[in-house]
């Protein structure tokens, strides 16, 4: 199925999803509260049978956030994106580790980078920094710290004008 | 008389452990916490597992990582288009054609740049010839994890010849930065490079027999791998595990054929299975094989393309600057030796990426640890950990 198919398939099972005809890759905007029940749906049913969630990712607009789920169906062989959004000020978006347990590390590194809560995750502690790192860095408001327990840190330089080639 | 008397003294010390281990409790002392790591020599660099364990078994598996964390997603954000390449070799070190070729190609889709048959056959050539010498290194390490120290010698010697041959072509062993935004850096060297690679195969077609005799089939190592650490499919595919891992359970998945990217659906190859043949199918023996197999079909792939190298230019007209990228986002996923690494790039018209997301194929294999791997012994886990085969650069990247 193409991801228009599959988000008019969405529809039909009574889901208010929408279809975002970007280039090059389309994407399928899910509303928050719903996502864990599409989740299920995109897995459990035979049609769509998306058994497996390839990849999630945090990302921060200033003024809202998203996460996208890149998701597959081994059986049909079909790949679609998923969005989620929710405002800056209530970063919480249910968890879907229930459902795919690939979730479960890439939600910790969306929480610990960028700053998502995700709603019923077990066990959300940051993955990749220090446990008592301060901040999300992918945030694009985040400003690096001079120092670490006394540790200098180098900033990462800013954007550079090299144009490079 | 004498005897029941005996036997009504009440319990010495000892006796009194027995019965309480009987009622579940831990009166030796047996239960642990291990940490497994971050240094130590079998965790393929700097990984953390804490092990519970209950005399020799390890009974929960939590693993740490982040300790080669060099925020490739970060500075991605803070340098140009082209300026990231290089960094994406830094992720997997010993694959770094692999990992360049998966964001080059996120990049050109966006930009719809669409690179002759020169240039992808070229890609196809060294992506395969990269893939080698990463299986090399993760076929060397698992031998050495537990204990065959020999074919470590033979493999790295193998690789050494890979990297000449990449470092003729890119000036570098290890961190190419061959792979270019609509290209390649440069044009393969005319003192006879195709001949140089041609040769190779000759020599190497022999090395994975060799191999069999030295460690695949040896008794000692079948008896340390096969039924050790046996993945089930629905465990892998529900952890998102892929490569030659999900395929050592049986599942015929491959990207390069199945979703076929840069040209590869012009070459005949066969994607390898493991099948249980010396124990359960996904077993540590599984694993091995399908990476030694894959190595044969490796070669059967730069056979093709060093046939069929197309004549043509090796960079295509880009634009001088990136100041006016196309607004939007694209994913992006390639086979590399250790997984899909799939690129999620979002950008917002600047010549800076707004967002770049690296899925890495052994950050998966990694989480999936603790849901197949727990109960087994240390010394399994050992094996385990090696037959997974990690580089920690991707995992943390």
């Amino acid at each position: 199925m193409t991801p228009k198919e599959i988000s008019q398939r969405l529809n039909a099972d009574g889901f208010q999803v929408t279809y975002q005809d970007t280039a090059p890759d389309p994407h399928i905007e899910v509303p928050r509260e719903s996502i864990y029940d599409v989740a299920k749906h995109l897995r459990d049913n035979p049609d769509l049978a998306f058994d497996s969630l390839m990849c999630l990712s945090g990302l921060d607009y200033t003024e809202r956030m998203e996460v996208a789920y890149q998701i597959l169906s081994y059986q049909h062989r079909h790949r679609v994106t998923l969005k989620v959004q929710c405002p800056k000020d209530d970063p919480v978006i249910p968890t879907v580790s229930k459902v795919w347990p690939t979730a479960d590390w890439h939600e910790r590194e969306a929480y610990d980078l960028v700053g998502m809560r995700f709603e019923g995750h077990d066990d959300l502690r940051r993955i990749l920094l220090p446990e008592d790192w301060e901040g999300h860095p992918l945030q694009k408001d985040y400003e690096s710290p001079d120092k670490w327990h006394d540790i200098p840190l180098t900033n990462i330089p800013k954007n550079s004008t090299d144009e490079g080639n | 008389m004498k005897e029941t008397k005996e036997l009504n003294l009440p319990l010495g010390p000892e006796l009194n452990k027995w019965e309480l281990l009987s009622k579940g409790e831990d009166p030796f002392g047996e239960q642990m916490t291990l940490q497994m790591g971050p240094q130590h020599p079998a965790t393929h660099g700097v990984l953390r597992l804490e092990l519970e364990t209950d005399g020799e078994a390890v009974t929960k598996i939590t693993p740490y990582i982040g300790y080669l964390h060099r925020c490739f997603e970060k500075v991605a954000e803070s340098v140009t288009y082209p300026q990231v390449v290089p960094y994406c070799d830094r992720m997997d070190y010993l694959a770094g054609m692999n990992m360049c070729l998966g964001y080059v190609l996120a990049v050109e889709k966006l930009m719809e740049i669409e690179v002759n048959d020169r240039v992808q056959t070229l890609r196809v050539m060294v992506n395969e010839l990269n893939r080698i010498a990463s299986h090399c290194v993760a076929l060397a390490t698992y031998g050495l994890d537990i204990g065959a120290w020999t074919p470590l010698l033979y493999l790295f010697q193998a690789r050494e010849h890979i990297l000449d041959i990449l470092e003729e072509l890119s000036g570098a062993r290890m961190l190419f930065n061959y792979i270019r935004i609509g290209g390649l850096a440069k044009d393969i060297p005319d003192n006879g490079w195709t001949k140089k690679v041609e040769n190779f195969l000759g020599y190497f077609e022999p090395k994975i027999p060799e191999l069999n005799d030295l460690l695949s089939y040896n008794k000692i190592f079948i008896e340390r791998t096969a039924n050790v650490g046996a993945m089930s499919q629905e465990i892998a595919i529900a952890y998102g595990v892929t490569g030659p891992n999900l395929r050592a359970t049986g599942f015929d998945y491959d990207m390069r054929r199945d979703a076929p990217y840069s040209g590869y659906e012009n070459y005949e190859f066969e994607p390898q299975l493991g099948s249980g043949e010396q124990g359960k199918p996904g077993d540590c023996w599984d694993r091995y094989i399908v990476r030694v197999r894959e190595m044969g079909e490796s070669m059967k792939i730069i056979r093709q393309a060093l046939d069929r190298l197309p004549e043509g230019d090796v960079q295509e007209k880009i634009p001088k600057n990136f100041n006016k990228m196309p607004v939007g986002e694209v994913y992006t996923s390639t086979e590399a030796p250790r997984g899909e690494l799939g690129i999620y790039l979002v950008s917002d018209g600047t010549k800076i990426p707004y967002r770049v997301k690296a899925r890495s194929g052994a950050y998966c294999s990694v989480s999936a640890l603790p849901a197949f791997a727990s109960g087994v012994l240390i010394a399994d886990l050992v094996a385990i950990v090696a037959s997974i085969d990690i580089v920690l650069g991707e995992v943390d990247r």
